[in-house]
């Protein structure tokens, strides 16, 4: 093969692979993009340098979240002074709280226990004490209340981080 | 024009010179010098973080002021410098003409840097590299920050100089009889190099005003409570930067071209597709810079764009990686220092692109987005591909501006010693950020898989740092006292070396 057929068949296949990881990720994060209209809104303000958590009937919570299992929630993430990075790290989910917008992002949590939620864009002097704990409660009623919710690709994607779990928390 | 040590001048007449070899001497010396400071700066933070808690820093705020001046030296004062003392070095003799375009404004190009180097390293700041508002406008301390600020806009100016004079040195002063199509690939990198940074870097020079009068409250761009947008700075940053990204990586793919065919023994494989690859580069590079801020909030169709922006940049470098390999293909290949560094830095040029897929895949963005992978990431591409072919290219330049030979065995023992070291700080880093871990923190949570591998990545740092001394021990001591070198063949290859006799008046 001349210089041209052989380098041709290569850009080809590198192509061709590019195509096929862009395909995968566009058709993957479609359906992360939008939650599902029925779920709660959990709304999220980082200060430096804690964070705090309104719940759509009017709790509120310092420094801890509770959540209930296979409930889907979004969450509204804003800041009041510089930008934060709303991260949980075992639920594979991060958005920047950037003062001034309202950042959109859910995740249905499926195992209960307890998780660290952190801080995870530089914010000064304390960024990385900007730590919450994340409580995930079983459902009061049983299994059945949320249970039909459950997407396929937002719970796949929680294999591909090992879990820090209560380990981190209690620390 | 060489023999610079061989033959001794005294030493205001090489630093009051504006010719090329002289200016391009000192950019090397001072590059190299950034470098050791900066890699001083990266130990200090391996050192803090080998075990969770405070280790060599009292609090925070000194670890924040040294992630920045370290990304800051690294980037600015380490690897454009580098670039632009090999150019001065090797683009007037590769396009025939007895000095740079206009050697004044090169010289005033040069001597920019120490102003800009000392403006960075006495103010100490603590944005951060990337100076994100409102964190710097607001809360940032001063005069930190606008000392930085007012260092970056000497260093932007200054290589904007440096472009243009590579510009106008191979597009209007190359020998007539030497056609554009003629000119070797690493001409070809440095036009390309130039260009970008003349389209991008005016971008980032204006962002840096518009800081600095946010910071003394004027005016409100990027000051959400002014009505401002903080989300408006990263369009404008990233817009330079990015393509300052290839500003990086295409010097030192230049400087791969230089050493691979004469090293193999064989002409290179393809020269056009190295010259499309690299317009292609130069093209993409605009087409990307957002992929840096999927998660500030961004559309699904504004990611999807950038996704396919940034994955059109991965063709291009597998072309020079391809070229690359087939030019080895079947080479008669002397393993001497150069190309040693030169294929260990391929390798990790692959392992980096295949990670930048990752990162720019928008699900997968999410995980590694600002944690420790990305860190390992860049670093991978800075330290991996673009230091080890750097210094490859030290070793192969190092007859030339000397007129002796380095330690070859010593050279040798530096290169496994880097590649383990890289290995083991960067891509245990890119596990730390799966697990979870953000970058730029002082301390973490003391949990087991982060101990071990913050400890593994510490270990690989102290086996870089040994790297580096007998880096810097085999640069003096044989300049100084090494062997005289061979200067028609210095490496025994049977191949061309560069034309060393030629030698210009120095004015």
């Amino acid at each position: 093969m001349g210089h041209g057929t052989l380098e041709w068949v290569y850009v080809g296949v590198v192509v061709a692979v590019l195509i096929y990881i862009g395909a995968d990720a566009w058709n993957v994060e479609r359906f992360l993009d939008d939650a599902p209209e029925e779920a709660e809104v959990v709304k999220v303000t980082g200060q430096q340098w804690f964070w705090t958590f309104e719940h759509e009937d009017g709790r509120r919570e310092l420094g801890e979240l509770h959540l209930v299992k296979d409930v889907p929630y979004r969450f509204e993430v804003t800041s009041l002074d510089v930008i934060h990075s709303f991260n949980t790290p075992d639920f594979a989910t991060m958005i920047d709280a950037v003062p001034g917008r309202i950042n959109s992002i859910w995740y249905v949590p499926d195992q209960a226990g307890e998780f660290l939620i952190q801080c995870r864009e530089y914010c000064g002097f304390s960024h990385y004490q900007m730590r919450a704990k994340l409580f995930v409660e079983e459902p009061p009623g049983g299994a059945e209340q949320g249970a039909q919710v459950t997407n396929a690709s937002a719970t796949t994607t929680n294999d591909l981080i090992p879990p820090l779990g209560a380990a981190a928390v209690a620390s | 024009m060489v023999l610079e040590v061989r033959k001794p001048r005294p030493l205001w007449e090489i630093l009051f010179s504006t010719h090329h070899t002289d200016i391009g001497l000192l950019y090397i010396i001072f590059s190299i010098t950034l470098f050791f400071l900066g890699g001083a700066l990266a130990i200090s933070i391996r050192t803090e973080l080998f075990l969770p808690g405070a280790q060599l820093f009292d609090d925070s705020n000194t670890f924040h002021r040294v992630f920045t001046v370290h990304g800051t030296t690294m980037l600015f004062l380490w690897v454009i410098p580098f670039a632009a003392g090999i150019g001065n070095y090797l683009i007037p003799i590769m396009v025939r003409y007895k000095d740079m375009a206009w050697p004044k404004l090169n010289a005033v190009a040069f001597w920019m840097l120490p102003v800009g180097a000392a403006l960075v390293w006495l103010g100490f700041a603590d944005t951060g590299w990337t100076a994100y508002p409102p964190y710097s406008i607001l809360r940032a301390p001063g005069p930190a920050a606008e000392m930085w600020i007012f260092g970056l806009k000497i260093l932007g100016i200054s290589s904007i100089l440096g472009a243009i004079n590579f510009v106008v040195t191979i597009l209007r002063m190359k020998h007539p009889d030497l056609p554009m199509m003629k000119l070797p690939l690493f001409t070809w990198a440095i036009l390309s190099t130039s260009l970008i940074l003349l389209m991008s870097m005016p971008t980032f020079t204006a962002a840096l005003i518009m800081l600095y009068t946010d910071r003394l409250g004027v005016s409100g761009f990027f000051n959400p409570a002014m009505g401002g947008d903080p989300i408006a700075y990263q369009h404008l940053f990233w817009f330079t930067f990015h393509p300052e990204v290839y500003v990086f990586v295409i010097p030192a793919i230049g400087v791969i071209y230089e050493i691979i065919p004469k090293f193999s023994r064989k002409p290179i494989f393809s020269y056009t597709s190295g010259i499309t690859a690299f317009i292609l580069l130069t093209i993409v590079s605009f087409a990307s810079w957002a992929h840096h801020m999927f998660a500030t909030g961004m559309s699904f169709s504004e990611k999807t764009v950038f996704m396919i922006g940034t994955l059109a940049a991965v063709p291009a470098s597998a072309m020079h990686i391809f070229n690359w390999i087939a030019t080895m293909w079947g080479g008669r290949i002397r393993f001497r220092a150069p190309i040693a560094f030169v294929v260990g830095g391929i390798i990790l040029f692959f392992l980096a692109g295949a990670g930048g897929v990752v990162n720019s895949a928008m699900p997968l963005d999410f995980l590694t987005h600002d944690s420790y992978w990305v860190v390992g990431h860049m670093h991978l591409f800075l330290m991996g591909i673009i230091t080890f072919a750097f210094v490859g290219f030290i070793f192969y330049l190092f007859p030339l501006i000397t007129g002796r030979m380095y330690n070859e065995r010593a050279a040798m023992v530096q290169f496994w010693l880097m590649f383990i070291g890289v290995s083991l700080v960067f891509i245990t880093q890119h596990l730390l950020g799966l697990y979870g871990m953000p970058r730029r923190v002082f301390d973490y949570v003391p949990v087991e898989p982060l101990i071990t591998m913050n400890q593994i990545s510490t270990v690989g740092a102290y086996i870089l740092l040994v790297a580096m001394g007998i880096f810097l021990f085999n640069l003096i001591k044989s300049a100084g006292w090494g062997k005289p070198a061979n200067m028609e063949d210095p490496f025994g290859i049977q191949e061309k070396y560069y034309d060393y006799r030629r030698r210009e008046p120095h004015h």
